[in-house]
C-alpha cells in the first residue's frame, strides 16, 4: 500500500478579506500548490474539498465543482463538510482514493469566507456545529463550549486561566515570523490575562479570531511521484478519524476528547508508530484549552499532564514538544474549511525544512496534524514523515 | 401569522417541563437521553422508555456569556450551564442567580422559561 506523498502546497494569507469570494481564496491556493508540485493539472483525478459556512456566509452551497474550476481542474469534485473539521475529513478521503488505486494525482484543500457577515453573524453560523436543540437554544456559543469544557478540566485536573494564556502567548511568538499568519504580533501573558472575557472562564485571547482563507495541497502516489521526478519526499503514512456525541451534555466526561483518542490510535497504528516517535505537532487550538486537549489525545501528555506544557516551555519552538509552529488557529487564524490542509501544508514545510520555524527541529521526521471539528466531535489525524 | 414549526419530540419535552412533568429516555441498559431518539447510542437498544426526570439536578459546569449569538443578544450576560439529572445531563440557562455565584455543584430546579431576545422558549434552571 503507498503512502500519498505532498508534492505541493499552498496556503492564502489568512486574515479579513471581506471582498475576496471563497473561490477567488480558493483558486490562489489551488494554483499555488498546482504549480509548486509540478504537476499537470490534466492528470488530476480527484478533488476533495472542505468548507463549512458557504450557505451561511457565501449563499453558496454545491462547492465542489465550482472550486474545481476554479483551478481549471476537470474533474469529479466532491465537498466535506466536518466542522471545523472539514479538510481534515477531505484529505482523508483523498488519502483513501489514492491508497486504493482509484487516483494517483488528488487535490485536497479548503476555504473558507467568513469576515464579511460580521462577528456576529460568524458567532451564529460556527454554532450551528453544536446541538440546535438541546445547545444552541440554551444559549451556547462555541466560545461557551470550550469554556465548560475548561472549567470541567480545572475542577479535575487542576490547572488556570493562567496557564491558558501561556498557550496563547507560545502560539502568539510562534506566528511573528509566519507571513501566512493573520495575526504576527506578539503577546504577553499580561496582556492574555486582562483581555475582556468573551465566555468565562475563556477571554479574548483564549480564542482564535474570525478568519477568511483558504489552503490546498496536491497528494500523488509513490510512483507517480517517482515516475514524474517530482520533489515530495514527505508522505502520509497514517490517517485516522473518530466521532462522539454531538452535544457535550451526553458526553460521560468533559475534560476529555475520545473522538481524538480514536483518531489518534487509528493513524498512529496505521503509520506504525507512537507517541514517543513524534517531533512536531500542529494541533486544532481554536481555543486554548483545546491544545491542552489535543496534546493529550495525541498522546504526547498525559490526561492532566497536558495544561502545564506551555508554561514550562515544553510545547514551544525551544522545546521537547513543538506544538503549532504556524501560530496555531490562535494566531494563524481559522478559516474553518481551511484550517485541515493548512495543517498538513505546515509538517510538511516544517519537515522538509521550508517553514519560518523549521529550524525547531532541525532534525525532525515525523509530524502530526490534528483537525478538531465542533466540541471535538469529529477528529481526524494524520501523519507525516520524511520518506528519503 | 402562522405558529412556528414545531420540533417534533423537543417540543413535545418542553411542554412537559412546563407542566412540571419531565421525563428523560432510559434504554434496557440503564443509559439516559432525551429526545428524540429510538437507538441508545451507547448499546445500540431500541427497547426506550420514558422515565420521570428528578426534580433537581447538579450542576456540572458553567460559564458566563458575554459575546452572544445574535438570538441571545439582548440575554447577555447569561450563564449557560450543563447539569447532572441522574442518568441525564441537560444544558440551560441559570436564572435567579448571580452569575458570580454560580458554582459547579450547586443544586438546581428545571423548567421552561423564554429567551429576552426572541421570546423563544429555552430550558432555565434555578437554584433550589
Amino acid at each position: 500500500m503507498t503512502d500519498p506523498r505532498i508534492a505541493g502546497a499552498g496556503v492564502t494569507k489568512f486574515g479579513k478579506h471581506p471582498e475576496r469570494t471563497g473561490r477567488d481564496l480558493f483558486a490562489e491556493a489551488g494554483l499555488e500548490a498546482l504549480d509548486q508540485s509540478g504537476v499537470d493539472p490534466d492528470d488530476v483525478d480527484a478533488l476533495y474539498y472542505g468548507n463549512f459556512m458557504g450557505e451561511l456566509a457565501e449563499h453558496q452551497g454545491h462547492q465542489g465543482p465550482l472550486m474545481a474550476e476554479a483551478i481549471g481542474v476537470d474533474a469529479p469534485a466532491t465537498r466535506l463538510e466536518a466542522a471545523c473539521a472539514s479538510a481534515g475529513a477531505a484529505v482523508r478521503e483523498a488519502v483513501k482514493t489514492l491508497r486504493n488505486g482509484e487516483a494517483e494525482v488528488v487535490v485536497v484543500g479548503g476555504a473558507e469566507r467568513m469576515t464579511n457577515i460580521g462577528t456576529a453573524a460568524a458567532t451564529d453560523a460556527l454554532a450551528i456545529a453544536a446541538d440546535d436543540l438541546y445547545e444552541i437554544r440554551a444559549g451556547m456559543t462555541f466560545p461557551g463550549a470550550y469554556a465548560l469544557m475548561a472549567r470541567v478540566y480545572f475542577e479535575e485536573f487542576g490547572g488556570s486561566h493562567e496557564d491558558l494564556a501561556h498557550v496563547a502567548v507560545k502560539n502568539h511568538e510562534h506566528a511573528v515570523v509566519n507571513d501566512h499568519a493573520q495575526i504576527q504580533k506578539e503577546i504577553t501573558l499580561e496582556d492574555a490575562l486582562e483581555a475582556p472575557t468573551i465566555a468565562s472562564p475563556l477571554g479574548l485571547y483564549d480564542s482564535c479570531p474570525i478568519t477568511d482563507g483558504a489552503a490546498a495541497a496536491v497528494l500523488t502516489t509513490e510512483e507517480y511521484a517517482d515516475e514524474h521526478d517530482l520533489d515530495a519526499p514527505v508522505a502520509i503514512s497514517g490517517t485516522g478519524q473518530g466521532s462522539d456525541n454531538l452535544a457535550l451534555q451526553d458526553r460521560p466526561h468533559l475534560a476529555r476528547t475520545p473522538a481524538a483518542d480514536k483518531a489518534t490510535d487509528e493513524a498512529y497504528s496505521d503509520a506504525g508508530i507512537g507517541p514517543d516517535d513524534v517531533d512536531v505537532a500542529e494541533v486544532h487550538d481554536c481555543f486554548t484549552i483545546a491544545e491542552v486537549l489535543a496534546i493529550e489525545s495525541l498522546g504526547l501528555y498525559e490526561p492532566g499532564e497536558g495544561i502545564h506544557a506551555a508554561a514550562d516551555g515544553e510545547t514551544t519552538r525551544h522545546g521537547e514538544m513543538p506544538v503549532n509552529l504556524s501560530g496555531g488557529l490562535k494566531a494563524k487564524g481559522h478559516p474553518v474549511g481551511a484550517t485541515g490542509v493548512a495543517q498538513l501544508a505546515t509538517i510538511a514545510w516544517v519537515l522538509d525544512g521550508t517553514h519560518p520555524r523549521a529550524d525547531a527541529v532541525p532534525d525532525g521526521t515525523v509530524g502530526v496534524a490534528h483537525n478538531a471539528g465542533g466540541t471535538v466531535a469529529s477528529t481526524t489525524v494524520h501523519v507525516l514523515e520524511v520518506q528519503e | 401569522m402562522t405558529d412556528p414549526t414545531r420540533n417534533g419530540e423537543f417540543d413535545d419535552w418542553l411542554d412537559s417541563l412546563s407542566d412540571g412533568d419531565g421525563y428523560y429516555v432510559e434504554c434496557d441498559e440503564g443509559h439516559g437521553w432525551l429526545p428524540p431518539r429510538r437507538v441508545c447510542p451507547d448499546c445500540g437498544s431500541r427497547e426506550l422508555a420514558d422515565v420521570s426526570l428528578p426534580d433537581t439536578g447538579e450542576i456540572a459546569t458553567h460559564t458566563t456569556i458575554t459575546v452572544p449569538t445574535p438570538q441571545f443578544e439582548n440575554d447577555a450576560p447569561y450563564v449557560t450551564a450543563i447539569a447532572d439529572f441522574g442518568p441525564v445531563s441537560i444544558t440551560g440557562l441559570v436564572r435567579g442567580a448571580d452569575p458570580e455565584d454560580v458554582a459547579i455543584g450547586d443544586v438546581v430546579g428545571i423548567g421552561v422559561g423564554e429567551r429576552e431576545t426572541t421570546g423563544e422558549r429555552a430550558v432555565v434552571f434555578r437554584p433550589r
